[in-house]
């Protein structure tokens, strides 16, 4: 597969990946942050970065976009080598940083053609680019305040906007919605999901179910090392076991009874949706149909009409706890 | 030049604060003070300006780090740091602007001290070369304050930190010979301490001719800093 990346990428090489990882190491000190990490990021594809705090993700990002420089290893984004040509790669990348830094003191609208100017947009085109940016991010309301002065709601956006204005092929966002309410977290969610049908993104959130709605694969870091790189459809199937809930009119002991005859195991009971006199029981099963025929049949041979049988999808939480979990630091 | 956006957002965010506008007014402020008032302008009875291109080195070596300690201190300290290396800068870009932010703005200040001089030709007839040669040399020395002021606020994260490190390097190499001179250094060291001096330049740019190796040797101070400027922010790449 080859792309074109798009942008000012006269003389670009031509590239399947839009970022090529290849065993990245970057320690400070004596602490070894990133050890040996490779991944590749295909063009248009929305990529979920997830780990623990201080399990190098923002490391990695750092070196994407050549604020740090790595130990070894090689890093290309749009098939230009990060040190050997920093500003081509600079030039194709939207970066919002961890904590979304800002200058306090500039107004919004002067802070966006700042970061228009250093994109190398002039004249018509930069007043283009600030003001496709300031719709897309709805900034028109506070273009003329100091960024101090703004929400933090909207600080995440003249972040988000900065990013876009030289329509970068690939977006790098560390914790995009991170401290925002719910309703701003959507909407930035909304946008980012928006972005990504025409650029690769790579975001980072600890926000797991924000990762699965907007992410079609999941890179995982666990202290410094890649645990995890599939497509989270594959990451889901490759759960062994899955959660099932049952509900049915009957005393709960009488429930799991049944379960357990059926082979489901770790029974936990649920508060019921139907009040009282229903019992509901959620427990893990075998992948696979023949797990809930088994339940079906046994409450078939008990006389037991079942309000409820419903496989649960093996939700990124429960895999990300099974694989960064245990020997919690 | 990417150097000049650089430069246009510092000197935009400066007015944006009271801080250039304090500057501005206090420095040609304390020219004035300290020529007219404590120099004793009026006992000596002569227009002449010599006193007052006696006292600017000694306001240029505290105004320099004042003007410089916040520009790379507290885009560390703020984070903001992550975003200009970010954005396709080249690292002389990067300190080429700041530098221009700083040196006009300090340059912005020596020019409105023009009021002393134009004071003096008004109470009498002093003499034109002096006066140019005093500007040019305050140009000069002010660019190599704001160089190594620079280098000092790239060097931490405080930027009070930055300031009293930046003033008493420049008290140092102001003063180098002098202090040298006090203290028995052989002859070859005390020349060679005479020629690092800020002050032996200064002097004779101002009541000299104007020779090339003054002008070369505060060019070359500027430019040295700032390319340890430039090292020091390569060198951040691997903490």
């Amino acid at each position: 597969m080859s792309s074109d990346p798009g942008g000012p990428a006269a003389g670009a090489p031509v590239v399947a990946s839009v970022v090529a990882v290849e065993g990245l190491e970057k320690a400070y000190g004596p602490v070894r942050a990133v050890c040996g990490v490779s991944f590749h990021v295909p063009a248009g594809e929305v990529v979920g970065f997830l780990g623990r705090n201080g399990a190098g993700k923002t490391t990695v990002l750092r070196i994407l976009t050549g604020y740090l420089g790595a130990d070894a290893g090689s890093v290309r984004v749009c098939g230009f080598d990060v040190e050997a040509e920093p500003l081509a790669v600079k030039e194709r990348v939207g970066y919002l940083p961890e904590n979304n830094p800002l200058y306090p003191e500039q107004r919004v609208g002067d802070f966006l053609h700042f970061a228009a100017r250093a994109r190398g947009l002039r004249g018509p085109a930069r007043h283009a680019a600030v003001d496709r940016a300031v719709l897309a991010t709805g900034l028109e309301s506070v273009y003329r305040r100091p960024i101090g002065e703004c929400s933090k709601g909207y600080r995440q956006r003249v972040g988000l906007a900065q990013a876009l204005l030289h329509d970068p092929p690939l977006l790098i966002l560390d914790e995009p919605t991170s401290g925002l309410d719910p309703m701003q977290a959507s909407g930035i969610r909304e946008l980012i999901r928006s972005l990504g049908r025409t650029k690769t993104v790579i975001l980072t959130s600890h926000v797991l179910p924000e990762v699965e709605a907007l992410a079609q694969r999941v890179l995982i870091l666990h202290r410094g090392r890649m645990v995890a790189d599939a497509p989270l459809a594959e990451l889901r199937q490759a759960q062994v076991r899955h959660a099932v809930r049952v509900c049915a009119r009957v005393p709960a002991e009488a429930l799991e009874e049944l379960l357990r005859a059926a082979g489901v195991r770790e029974l936990v009971r649920r508060a019921s949706a139907f009040g009282d006199g229903v019992a509901a029981l959620e427990g893990q099963v075998q992948a696979g149909p023949e797990a809930l025929e088994r339940i079906g049949g046994e409450a078939l041979a008990r006389g037991i009409a079942l309000l409820e049988l419903a496989p649960q999808r093996a939700s990124l939480e429960a895999l990300f706890q099974r694989l960064v979990g245990e020997d919690a630091a | 030049m990417k150097a000049w956006v650089l430069a246009r957002r510092e000197w935009r965010s400066a007015f944006e604060t009271p801080v250039a506008y304090v500057f501005l007014a206090l420095f040609p402020a304390a020219a004035a003070l300290f020529f007219f008032v404590l120099g004793g302008f009026f006992a000596q009875r002569s227009a002449s300006l010599r006193g007052f291109f006696a006292v600017l080195p000694s306001l240029l070596i505290f105004a320099a780090p004042t003007v410089t300690m916040r520009l790379w201190s507290e885009e560390r300290r703020g984070g903001t740091e992550e975003l200009l290396r970010t954005y396709p800068f080249r690292v002389r870009d990067l300190v080429l602007g700041k530098f221009l932010a700083a040196f006009g703005l300090l340059a912005a200040a020596l020019s409105l001290t023009a009021g002393v001089p134009l004071t003096v030709a008004w109470l009498g007839e002093p003499d034109p070369g002096p006066i140019w040669g005093g500007y040019l040399a305050s140009l000069l020395l002010g660019a190599a304050c704001v160089a190594i002021g620079l280098f000092f606020s790239a060097c931490t994260r405080n930027q009070i930190v930055a300031w009293i490190l930046g003033v008493m390097a420049l008290v140092f190499f102001n003063g180098i010979h002098a202090a040298a001179t006090a203290t028995a250094v052989p002859t070859w060291l005390g020349r060679l301490l005479l020629e690092l001096d800020f002050g032996t330049h200064f002097r004779s740019i101002v009541w000299g001719v104007v020779d090339l190796r003054d002008v070369l040797f505060y060019v070359a101070a500027t430019v040295w800093f700032l390319c340890l400027n430039g090292l020091v922010l390569e060198q951040r790449r691997w903490p």
